[in-house]
């Protein structure tokens, strides 16, 4: 509506993306966190998107990416790495190269280490301040950031950040769109060659398929019998609480208010 | 003075001797009461059924057959065992391992005393070189025995700048501390409380790679730490066997928490104020939730009702002023007063809340099921005898309408203060 708006520079917004693995069958996939990244950055107003990934070209990763062109672009810069290799010094060039205002990553990746360091790496080399776990983007404006951000138990934080930044999407975050297959198919990958630095550490060590977690065994440390069966037949009881008999109801609410207070579940 | 039990062989000689002038008197100083049971004076044990027992707290004679009482000592429950615990003190520390507990409103909680048990293995793996876990606490907090929880020295935080959402202040505390002390090991819990963001900006930070996720910890000679450890990877779908690096993130579970000895939780103070750092991140502070759009298996503060509310109108005002996620009871939900997702208990939903009011509902076994992690339940019921009101941390009894009322009121009353105030 207002002519200034048509003046101001566009937001360049980076997502980087990743390969994904479906948690049951194990197939490639986009990876559902990035997906989020890329459906909140489609949600910001006058935003230059841009997709960038790092790793591998071969024919299933392909299928992967094409799925986060499907969502309405028609590139995505592919820096090419091998198979197990360090990509955060090939992503903190790209970034610096183009130094976009924010950047948006899931949380973790879906392959590999998994993590979760390599937003913060970046962050830290790149000198961005970084905020974990997000719902939302408000609004941006003059170099500011709005931003939601998801804690656990369903809250939201209020945050403001100043530009560049790094955020990391939560679950939380919006639902992306499905891919299009045709956008898909006419999307172009734009490869380009990368620095490689080869991660020795990771080729040390053992890697296997994920084992069920032992369950805990509930430990009874009792001297006696009786404690050991008491120990054994317990109902979820609490350790004696107070109970208010004989109370006006406005003496009964004051001590429920108190409690409350106390917990600080009051806003 | 000491808490060592002092013994008086001739009192006690008394106190066998049904026979001696003062035998009375010694028992009851000793706090026995009458015998029940003594030697007569044939050799054989003579017993007075009538002295049998005490009475118990709800004024009911109870008999304990467990062999631990004799004549009427009064109920005198296991509270002493606490302090039996024997109290370990390490003077002088070969090493520190640093522990970063989360401490969710304010206390200690299941996952950040796993991961002081862990420290606790990590420090007294040597006898020779015992080492100290040192935990830093950022903000007020209501812990009481952290002591307890295997903690031998305690930094706490609490100044105005790392105050709610600050993590590069944070990060600035935790790199004075590694200045200062240099700990051997940092261990944070890998979750969304903090300790997973706090864990990793100070990795990256001392250019150190983590390990993040580890649920098992073993004792490795070969590896460089003299561990080795087990940890999730790619979204939980491998486990990875690596040596222990100086920064673990670490799961739930990863060790038995600490229960057998207490510690001293000493007060350290950091050697110099903290690095005054320009914070990028501003905290706008949490935003309101419709407590009605989240989960109930998630929701921190659930108002539930049961077959005791008459007056549904006035409790679902009671939950919106409140502020509270609703849940119910199953009775409630048969009934159809309330939506058969909103149900708790065994057959329902597992909640989690911290706060849990039990409005009328005298608590089956299921729904107590479905309680159990919930830190502090209020029962309101008519029934005092009922089995949610010996699960409450505070039951009151009476008329549940009015008490609902009567908070209502309270609550408004007090925000429209603090409007006027403001």
């Amino acid at each position: 509506m207002q002519p200034e708006s048509a003046m101001t520079p566009a937001l360049e917004v980076t997502v980087l993306v990743s390969i994904g693995r479906h948690p049951l069958t194990g197939r490639v996939r986009r990876a559902d966190q990035d997906a989020r990244g890329v459906e909140l950055a489609r949600s910001l107003a006058d935003a230059e998107v841009r997709l960038l990934h790092a790793g591998e070209c071969n024919e299933s990763s392909e299928a992967a990416l094409r799925g986060y062109l499907g969502m309405g672009f028609s590139e995505l810069a592919l820096i090419e790495q091998p198979e197990g290799a360090d990509v955060l010094p090939a992503l903190s060039e790209a970034l610096d190269a183009t130094s976009p205002h924010l950047v948006i990553t899931g949380e973790r990746a879906e392959r590999g280490e998994g993590s979760g360091l390599l937003p913060y790496l970046l962050a830290e080399r790149l000198g961005w301040p970084l905020v974990s776990g997000l719902a939302a983007v408000e609004s941006v404006e003059d170099g500011m950031a709005t931003l939601l951000q998801a804690l656990p138990r369903g809250q939201r934080r209020r945050l403001k950040i100043r530009l560049p930044a790094i955020v990391t999407v939560d679950d939380a975050a919006p639902t992306p769109r499905q891919s299009a297959y045709g956008p898909a198919r006419r999307g172009t990958l734009e490869t380009s060659a990368g620095e490689v630095c080869n991660d020795d550490e990771w080729a040390t060590w053992q890697v296997q398929p994920a084992r069920p977690r032992p369950k805990r065994l509930k430990i009874v440390k009792a001297a006696s019998a009786r404690d050991r069966f008491k120990a054994a037949a317990a109902k979820a009881e609490g350790t004696g609480g107070q109970v208010l008999t004989d109370v006006t109801p406005t003496q009964g609410a004051e001590a429920i208010l108190t409690l409350l207070r106390d917990e600080e579940v009051l806003r | 003075m000491s808490q060592l039990p002092r013994r008086d062989p001739r009192q006690e000689w008394i106190a066998r001797n049904r026979l001696h002038p003062r035998h009375e008197e010694v028992l009851a100083a000793l706090g026995q009461g009458a015998t029940s049971e003594w030697p007569g004076p044939n050799g054989l044990v003579r017993k007075n059924p009538h002295r049998v027992g005490f009475i118990g707290p709800n004024g009911i004679k109870r008999i304990d057959r467990s062999g631990t009482q004799q004549g009427a000592g009064g109920g005198k429950a296991s509270a002493p065992v606490a302090e039996h615990k024997p109290l370990t003190e390490i003077a002088e520390p070969a090493f520190l391992v640093a522990v970063v507990p989360d401490m969710a409103g304010g206390r200690l909680s299941g996952h950040d005393k796993d991961l002081l048990g862990l420290a606790r293995r990590l420090a007294d793996a040597d006898p020779a070189a015992q080492g100290a876990v040192l935990a830093v606490v950022f903000g007020s907090h209501k812990e009481t025995n952290l002591g307890e929880a295997g903690v031998d020295r305690l930094l706490h935080l609490d100044s105005p700048e790392i105050a709610g959402y600050a993590p590069e202040a944070r990060l600035g505390a935790l790199i004075t501390v590694e200045q200062a002390w240099t700990p051997r090991h940092w261990l944070l819990p890998d979750s969304k409380l903090g300790g997973g963001e706090l864990g990793r900006r100070l990795a990256a930070r001392l250019g150190e790679r983590p390990a993040t996720g580890i649920w098992q910890v073993e004792a490795d000679a070969e590896s460089a730490t003299g561990w080795q450890c087990t940890a999730r990877g790619a979204a939980g779908s491998l486990d990875i066997r690596r040596p222990l690096p100086r920064i673990a993130l670490a799961l739930a579970e990863c060790a038995e928490p600490v229960s057998e000895t207490r510690h001293a939780a000493a007060e350290l103070v950091l050697p110099q104020p903290l690095p005054s750092t320009l914070s990028r991140i501003q905290d706008l502070g949490q935003v309101s939730v419709d407590p009605a759009s989240v989960a109930l298996s998630e929701a921190e503060f659930i108002l539930a009702a049961g077959n005791g509310v008459r007056d549904w109108d006035a409790y679902h005002r009671a939950a919106s002023v409140l502020g509270a996620t609703e849940g119910a009871s199953r009775v409630a939900v048969d009934e159809g007063y309330m939506p058969r997702d909103r149900q708790v208990g065994a057959t329902g939903t597992w909640v989690t809340a911290r706060v849990y009011i039990a409005v009328g509902i005298s608590g089956a076994i299921q729904h107590l099921q479905g309680i159990q992690p919930c830190e502090k339940v209020i029962a309101i019921n008519m029934d005092p005898s009922c089995d949610m009101i010996k699960r409450a941390d505070l039951a009151v009894i009476g008329d549940s309408t009015q008490i609902l009322e009567a908070l209502v009121t309270l609550v408004s009353q007090a925000r429209e203060e603090k409007r006027d105030a403001a």
